[in-house]
């Protein structure tokens, strides 16, 4: 059963490591990243909301409604530690 | 784990460090604009100052400052700052979240409008990430129990 998991795990890894041939390479300006909406956030982003820092205005204005997301993903977190944890009280 | 501790140089270098762990957090998030930062990483350490507060003051003078009900409150509130300024762009006529509208009650121009926005919804996701860092690390200091009971972490002879 090990060594044919080992099998499995070395498969997949060939396969993973086949598939990296076709990545575009580091910092690649023909990117399909690269091409597609970046470069229109990095030449709009001052004019359009007069923040210098381009990951801030993606994070928390074009892509705010993900933030959002974010925000109440770690909500939820805090919530379920307090819904687990506290539990316990009533139950003594 | 939260045992008050007697050691006066761990006191000491906790009291005056924190202000300044405070302040450094205000500034990541202020300048979230300008430099690497935000609502998220400024929200952490921020939290990570009640926890240090925390760790070396005991539970019980920790709860004076910022009890497991405030931690609650304030996650919620943050969430709802966020939410809420997305809320006033959709009655101002705008998308949801499209701080541009936000312009005509700021007095300012559109562009300067979004800088404000992403700045008023950075401050809530910091609040939330704060109040949240500090509930999840009270509840597992504590495990649920509430302190000063029979089973008290706080306030047990080392």
């Amino acid at each position: 059963m090990r060594a044919l998991n080992l099998f499995a795990v070395i498969i997949t890894g060939i396969i993973l490591i086949y598939g990296t041939q076709d990545m575009p390479d580091w910092a690649d300006p023909r990117s399909p990243a690269s091409t597609h909406v970046s470069p229109r956030y990095i030449e709009k982003t001052l004019e359009e909301t007069a923040t210098p820092n381009a990951v801030t205005s993606v994070l928390a204005d074009y892509r705010g409604y993900d933030t959002l997301g974010e925000t109440t993903v770690i909500f939820a977190a805090g919530i379920s530690c307090i819904l687990i944890l506290r539990a316990r009280r009533q139950e003594r | 784990m939260t045992r008050v501790t007697d050691d006066i140089i761990i006191r000491t270098v906790a009291r005056v460090l924190i202000p300044f762990i405070q302040l450094y957090a205000l500034y990541v998030i202020m300048h979230g604009h300008h430099s690497p930062g935000g609502g998220f990483q400024g929200g952490v350490i921020f939290g990570a100052s009640f926890i240090l507060y925390l760790l070396t003051h005991g539970l019980e003078e920790a709860k004076a400052r910022m009890s497991e009900m405030k931690a609650g409150l304030f996650s919620s509130f943050g969430l709802l700052i966020y939410s809420g300024i997305g809320l006033l762009c959709l009655i101002m006529g705008s998308n949801y979240l499209d701080y541009g509208r936000l312009s005509t009650i700021l007095r300012v121009i559109p562009a300067q409008a979004r800088s404000l926005g992403i700045l008023g919804v950075e401050i809530g996701v910091g609040i939330a990430v704060m109040a949240v860092m500090f509930s999840i690390f009270f509840d597992i200091a504590t495990g649920g129990e509430p302190p000063g009971g029979e089973e008290s972490f706080g306030d047990r002879d080392g």
